[in-house]
């Protein structure tokens, strides 16, 4: 007897010390996992402050010598001489507006799809639709490039803008807006119109996600109490998504203002702010694409500088982006 | 395939590509030169078994490739000062030549059915001369019958040798653009829309009706595009072609041009194409890997005596006698 009892004890000893061991290595694991996400994590940091830095160091000779002005000039003539002539009111003007066209367009489109999809759409066609969406998102931008210049440019420059031009020749702000002095293939609002087909899928495919997050038992609720389905949208689905769809849509306007090999193709880079969307215009990152390679001194510099002023922007951006999601929550949860 | 085996074959690879990359002669920049730099590099590399690898990144970006040493020469169509030259420790020597064209996409309208002169164009690129059936350019076709079109203006978005080119002769014809644009590789273009490349403004051209483009002549004459004849400084008009592009290269000082530093720019002579362009190589005085330099001295000079007729089915013109013979003299100075 007493050996058993024994025995059981050293059993139970042994068990205790086995599950020791296998507790501590399990410790040991844990720190590791946590020492090596941790790591990853402050990297990124690293990195983010090392561009910045290396974006300020090779700015700092343009800041130098324009100052302020830098903002507020439209001029960019880098071949004066002694000292060139550069300003980012253009390619700045270019960005926003750009973008801001693209936004205009692709969000109601884009909300509309994934409206339509969650809760309109047949489910034999559902598949398809987000299939082909999610492709768009899947296309390479100096394709989208490409098509835009052979395709859509001379598309819309020979059959749709002369007939805009003409629709609003007589109508005073519109006919500068959509002035028909220098309609051709390469122009700001082709640009934005490729933009905008770039960012659908971004938008739709969150908006898909996010409203598919609504509890069913919310909309049948809606549906029972007679509401319309604009209705159940506007009042039940919107509302509870709309965190989710702002972020979808920041996202969105992020690409978009960064967007580079699409847009150089097609915005005809022109640094000039003609107040015609049908004129040539440029923006940043176009500006940077196709003049870094051959610049030299102040002029690269100035371009580095235009680097760190889109980097600012974005940032802008995605500052508020985050504080209306923060402002939109808290009233949500008052 | 197992991984290791994989790997081990990456490691065959990436080992048999340096080995044959070890021999060939490194250079980069210009992109106007590339298609004739890479035919001779081809034939040269059956003659020789030396192969070139050459990366058409412009000429800016080759210059810097040169000044950091990744390269054994650099290639520029921009000639550079005898200040620059000396401060980097470089020697320069013109390789080949070519003429630039203005382009033109106008129904109904060939190659060499209009004729431009120097004022009318720099008009054009200024934005003064805004529609085709403008009396400048009326005046100067009385036969042609030109469209009210507005003229759409095409020009590189990119720094370029060939925009460095045609700004200098436009400055040098017009005292306007001289004051108001200048030249340089990028200017400060008061119309027009930006391409970039050679190709890009050859394919804007192409896609836009009533655009007007300037291009080295090889991407007018591959693309089908229509040319316009030029007046040239001594009042005649002149087709772009070999001949007009040699008489023009003929008239070029190089004897006195002090490290080949010549542009090409209005040449004089009833026969001369107006808008020239020349493409330059240059190469370490003191080369760090002096076998490497020799290697492409060979190249070149092989290219001098054999390649003057694969430039001209390029459309290329090749350096005259006298200046390649310049040239090489130029070369003592290079440590071998």
């Amino acid at each position: 007897m007493t050996t058993i009892s024994e025995n059981s004890k050293n059993l139970d000893m042994a068990l205790s010390n086995d599950r020791a061991r296998v507790l501590k290595s399990l410790v040991l694991s844990d720190t590791l996992f946590s020492f090596a996400t941790r790591a990853a994590a402050y990297a990124v940091l690293l990195l983010l402050a090392g561009i910045i830095i290396s974006l300020i160091v090779g700015a700092w000779p343009a800041m130098k010598a324009f100052g302020f002005e830098f903002l507020v000039t439209e001029r960019w003539a880098p071949q004066l001489e002694p000292e060139p002539v550069l300003g980012a009111l253009a390619p700045i003007y270019g960005t926003l507006v750009s973008s801001f066209i693209a936004m205009l367009i692709a969000v109601p489109f884009g909300l509309g799809i994934a409206i339509f999809l969650t809760e309109l759409c047949p489910h034999s066609i559902r598949r398809p639709i987000r299939l082909a969406i999610e492709l768009l998102a899947g296309i390479p931008s100096i394709i989208y490039g490409m098509w835009g210049f052979f395709v859509l440019g001379p598309f819309l420059a020979n059959y749709i803008e002369p007939s805009i031009v003409a629709a609003v020749v007589n109508i005073p702000v519109l006919n500068s807006i959509f002035s028909g002095e220098m309609v051709s293939n390469l122009s700001l609002f082709n640009a934005s119109l490729i933009l905008a087909i770039m960012i659908l899928p971004f938008i739709t495919a969150i908006a898909v996600d996010v409203f598919s997050t609504v509890p069913p038992v919310l909309k049948e609720a809606a549906y029972g109490i007679g509401c319309t389905t604009w209705e159940v949208v506007n009042n039940v689905v919107l509302p509870f998504t709309r965190v989710g769809v702002v972020g979808g849509v920041m996202l969105a306007l992020g690409r978009a203002l960064g967007e580079t090999m699409a847009v150089t193709f097609i915005i005809g880079n022109s640094f000039k702010i003609t107040g015609s969307i049908f004129a040539p215009s440029t923006t940043i990152s176009a500006a940077i694409a196709s003049e870094f390679a051959e610049s030299e001194g102040l002029h690269q510099s100035a371009l580095i500088l235009l680097g760190l002023l889109l980097f600012v922007l974005t940032f802008i951006v995605l500052a508020t982006a985050r504080f209306m999601l923060m402002r939109l929550e808290k009233r949500a949860g008052a | 395939m197992k991984f290791s085996t994989l790997i081990a074959a990456g490691f065959a690879l990436a080992a048999s590509v340096s080995v044959a990359f070890a021999e060939d002669i490194s250079g980069a920049g210009a992109t106007f030169p590339y298609p004739i730099y890479s035919k001779w590099a081809d034939a040269y590399k059956k003659v020789s078994g030396v192969g070139l690898n050459y990366q058409s990144i412009g000429s800016g970006a080759g210059r810097k490739q040169i000044q950091a040493k990744t390269v054994t020469f650099g290639a520029t169509d921009i000639p550079q000062k005898e200040e620059y030259l000396n401060t980097n420790g470089f020697v320069q020597f013109p390789m080949v030549m070519g003429g630039i064209v203005a382009i033109v996409n106008l129904e109904g309208v060939a190659g060499g059915d209009l004729v431009l002169d120097g004022d009318t164009l720099a008009k054009i690129y200024l934005g003064k001369v805004k529609t085709w059936d403008d009396a400048a350019i009326a005046t100067l076709n009385p036969k042609s019958k030109l469209p009210s079109l507005p003229i759409i203006v095409i020009r590189r978005s990119d720094g370029s040798g060939t925009t460095f080119n045609f700004t200098t002769y436009l400055s040098a014809v017009s005292a306007d653009f001289k004051k108001s644009v200048g030249a340089g590789e990028a200017v400060e273009w008061p119309v027009g829309i930006g391409a970039a490349g050679n190709a890009g403004v050859a394919a804007n051209v192409m896609q836009t009706k009533g655009s007007i483009g300037y291009v080295e002549y090889a991407y007018a004459t591959q693309n089908g595009l229509a040319w316009t004849d030029m007046v040239n400084s001594a009042g005649k008009r002149v087709k772009p072609n070999l001949s007009s592009f040699k008489a023009a290269a003929a008239k070029g000082d190089w004897a006195n041009a002090k490290n080949f530093y010549l542009i090409l720019a209005n040449s004089p002579g009833e026969a001369s194409w107006p808008m020239m362009a020349t493409t330059f190589i240059l190469m370490y005085a003191q080369p760090s890997d002096p076998a490497a330099s020799s290697a492409a001295l060979k190249y070149f000079d092989w290219a001098y005596s054999n390649g003057a007729k694969m430039a001209e089915d390029l459309d290329y013109v090749p350096m005259p006698d006298s200046v390649i013979a310049q040239v090489r003299s130029a070369w003592k100075g290079i440590a071998k």
